[in-house]
């Protein structure tokens, strides 16, 4: 059995939780809970007895530019009483150095390397993760690509097909282009 | 780094240095380009951290950048063994989200579909692990002998032998005929007699028995701690399958069974395998049998300017490596505002070192055979 | 009947049943000479794109409007539309080229076209020696006949036939009503200048 919210705010004594609908379709509200409380909502819902989400299955971060927060959400599932998905979601602010949330490494194992990627790919620092490095992109590499303000580098050097924005920055960029493309570029 | 010369005290036992040495990522034996930063005490593994993102190229953040059927062809890429698979995961969480039903025959096809490509996986995932144990080539190309029929028959349906860009949000793309079923009826017939045959060259064997025994235990707590899915944690005695739990396609009116192993070593990865391809031909020869004539596309899903109202959803499925699950945002528009993809064989990697540590360096080998990673997946 | 070894033994007997199983069974060896031997591909087969044009080269079927380059998820196709000196277009193009180097063979442009224009080809020798212009088909390279096509894929190309065949029976039935319609209607209103 899944708890409410009220159940959730009883059992967490201070814990702020908003319910945050879904599609209509897919009909998987999520639980927004703020940070200080996060890992105390996480340990209480793996470890009640009723509810028992000890499978975490989905960890990940979606960068909200227009509303000014990223938001990282966990999927749990409980593999002992098969039942889920309970939806957690925490909000944390975009700039990079207030961009903090609580690591539940701590209470499943599993958000290890999901946490990572989401470091590596968002810039959100997990704190208390055990071990926060980039995992996808490269050490020396500096920003963050999934961020929806993220600018790729222009560094086309062979664009026989561009459109659009990749036709500008080509242009700008000085790289080559076949004949065709040269066509209506002249015009 | 290089150790200094071993000493021998007087006791008699060699003490050495730690050693750190990196295998892979151009290994044959690391399943692709993956790496793994091992320290060493003489064979013995102490440590150990994967290191992957050779083959990153953003898929997620290109998602974001075309419209929700582009994509479709780009979950091919994520797990080049199982493409039907992935389609599925993908056409499953947007009509999930857009609540879209699927017309019944196309569900007996997706089925159909997901089951062969379950079966070639776990054929040539075994045939790997065995060219990890030394078995060079032969195991893997007998397994690749009778992949090369399902690819076939992927070829004849969908036109392509990997990347079979086939499922369309609400259906497939191109109906079976009743040649295609007569073929995927052959396959089905034929793959038990090469299943026995397989399992004569390794389920008994000695030498795979030494290798694979009580190596690289994965104790049953950990693997749902570390969100283990697939045939990794069920064959450390986690029972659970998305097939059953989700029931999601025409899985609940199908019999089948969900083998449990009881020790979690690299030898009861091998024979979960086994075992749940015998279930996998199981679930085909009902499908093959009742599948209803009928439609095999929603009427009502356009293929171009295709979209879903704004919010959130996640949908997954059992793929052949475990849990695949994708998470969508959209806002109404015609392309995702966020595509996550859940991938089994990069979660999977998360126990790695616990596995690994007290192992040999070969061992370490196997075991990450065992876990059957495809780096497509991994690295995205 | 259980003796030391006996694993190895029955493995090593399945190899060599196989080994010499090959000499004697078409199933037991599968594979083909290539260069020689070919084996024939399924219809549904696909690699690369090609446009298709019904009489002649000048007339292709693509209109150059562009749904392709739009769908295309890597953005391998580039058109250019044709115009006539006054600037107006010419529903044809001036240049389509497809990167087969970022094609990946997904077969949506063939998908979103509602001209039946753009196909899927089943040539996969497709390989060349530089790495840049020569993986880029021009316009002229795409271009491959009616006929070819029909050859490729017998039964695809008899359904797209038919398919055209009746839409151009419906327009030019269509055409032909609306001329009859315009002709009743003349003939109902008499003339303006009849009257005086």
């Amino acid at each position: 059995m899944i708890p409410t919210s009220e159940q959730l705010c009883a059992a967490v004594p201070g814990a702020v939780i908003e319910i945050v609908p879904s599609t209509p379709a897919a009909a998987q509200p999520a639980m927004l809970v703020d940070r200080e409380h996060l890992v105390a909502v996480a340990r209480y819902l793996k470890n009640e007895p009723s509810c028992q989400l000890d499978f975490c299955s989905c960890v990940t971060g979606v960068d909200y530019l227009a509303k000014g927060f990223i938001e990282i959400v966990y999927h749990l599932y409980s593999v002992a009483l098969k039942h889920g998905p309970v939806v957690l979601k925490v909000r944390a602010p975009r700039e990079l150095n207030q961009c903090h949330v609580p690591s539940l490494t701590t209470v499943w194992r599993g958000c290890e390397f999901q946490e990572r990627e989401a470091f590596d790919l968002y810039g959100v620092k997990f704190d208390g993760h055990p071990d926060l490095r980039r995992i996808l992109m490269w050490n020396e590499f500096t920003d963050h690509p999934m961020r929806k303000d993220y600018v790729p580098p222009a560094d086309y050097e062979w664009e026989p097909t561009p459109h659009d924005e990749v036709l500008k920055r080509t242009k700008a960029a000085g790289g080559i282009m076949p004949p065709s493309a040269a066509v209506e570029v002249k015009k | 780094m290089i150790a200094a010369p071993s000493t021998i005290p007087a006791g008699g036992a060699i003490t050495t240095q730690l050693l750190e040495i990196s295998i892979g990522p151009q290994h044959p034996s690391t399943h692709g380009v993956f790496r793994m930063d091992v320290v060493l005490d003489g064979e013995v593994v102490r440590a150990l951290k994967p290191v992957v993102g050779y083959l990153h190229r953003n898929h997620e953040q290109l998602a974001e950048k075309m419209s929700w059927l582009g994509s479709m062809p780009y979950t091919d890429r994520l797990d080049y063994f199982n493409s039907m698979s992935n389609n599925w995961a993908y056409a499953l969480a947007v009509e999930k989200l857009a609540g879209i039903k699927v017309p019944e025959r196309a569900e007996y096809i997706r089925v159909i579909m997901a089951e062969l490509s379950r079966l070639q996986n776990h054929a040539s995932a075994i045939g790997f692990l065995l060219q990890d144990c030394g078995a060079w080539g032969t195991p893997l190309l007998y397994a690749f002998k009778e992949r090369e029929k399902i690819l076939d028959f992927f070829e004849t349906v969908s036109g392509s032998r990997m990347m079979c860009n086939y499922f369309r949000f609400g259906g497939v793309r191109v109906d079976l005929n009743d040649e295609m079923l007569a073929m995927a009826r052959k396959i089905v017939a034929e793959f038990p007699k090469f299943l026995d045959e397989f399992e004569k060259l390794m389920t008994t064997n000695e030498v795979v028995l030494a290798r694979c025994q009580r190596v690289g235990i994965l104790p049953k707590e950990l693997a749902i701690a570390g969100s283990i899915s697939g045939p990794v944690a069920r064959a450390s005695g986690v029972e659970y399958d998305i097939r059953k739990v989700d029931k999601y396609g025409v899985y609940g009116q199908l019999e089948f069974g969900v083998p449990v192993g009881a020790v979690g070593d690299v030898y009861d990865r091998y024979y979960i395998r086994v075992l749940e391809m015998r279930e996998s031909v199981k679930i085909l020869q009902q499908v093959l049998r009742d599948i209803p004539a009928g439609p095999v596309q929603a009427v009502e899903v356009k293929l171009r300017g295709f979209k879903i109202p704004a919010g959130d959803g996640y949908g997954r499925v059992e793929g052949a490596k475990g849990e695949l699950g994708f998470y969508l945002v959209s806002e109404g528009g015609p392309k995702p505002y966020r595509y996550h993809i859940r991938p089994p064989s990069f979660i999977n990697l998360t126990v790695l070192e616990d596995m690994c540590v007290g192992h040999k360096v070969a061992d370490a080998i196997i075991i990450l055979g065992s876990i059957d990673i495809v780096l497509g997946e991994v690295d995205r | 009947m259980n003796y030391p070894g006996k694993g190895l033994v029955e493995g090593l007997a399945v190899t060599a049943r196989n080994f010499v199983g090959s000499y004697f069974y078409k199933d037991r060896l599968t594979t083909v000479q290539y260069p020689e031997e070919r084996i024939q591909t399924p219809e549904n087969s696909r690699t690369f794109p090609f446009l298709v044009f019904d009489e002649s080269p000048d007339k292709p079927r693509c209109t150059a409007c562009k749904i392709c380059e739009v769908e295309c998820p890597p953005k391998c196709i580039y058109i250019v539309m044709d115009r006539d000196d006054k600037g107006k277009p010419l529903q044809r193009p001036k240049a389509f080229d497809i990167d087969i180097s970022v094609c990946m063979q997904c077969q949506i442009c063939v998908e979103v076209c509602p001209f039946e224009s753009i196909k899927m080809d089943n040539d996969y020798e497709k390989s060349k020696y530089g790495r840049f212009n020569d993986l880029v088909q021009r316009l002229p390279d795409l271009l491959k006949s009616n006929d070819y096509y029909r050859q490729i894929k017998p039964v695809k190309a008899a359904e797209v036939d038919a398919k055209l065949k009746a839409e151009a029976e419906a327009k030019a039935a269509k055409k032909a009503a609306a001329v009859a319609a315009a002709a009743a209607k003349a003939a109902a209103t008499p003339p303006a200048g009849s009257a005086t």
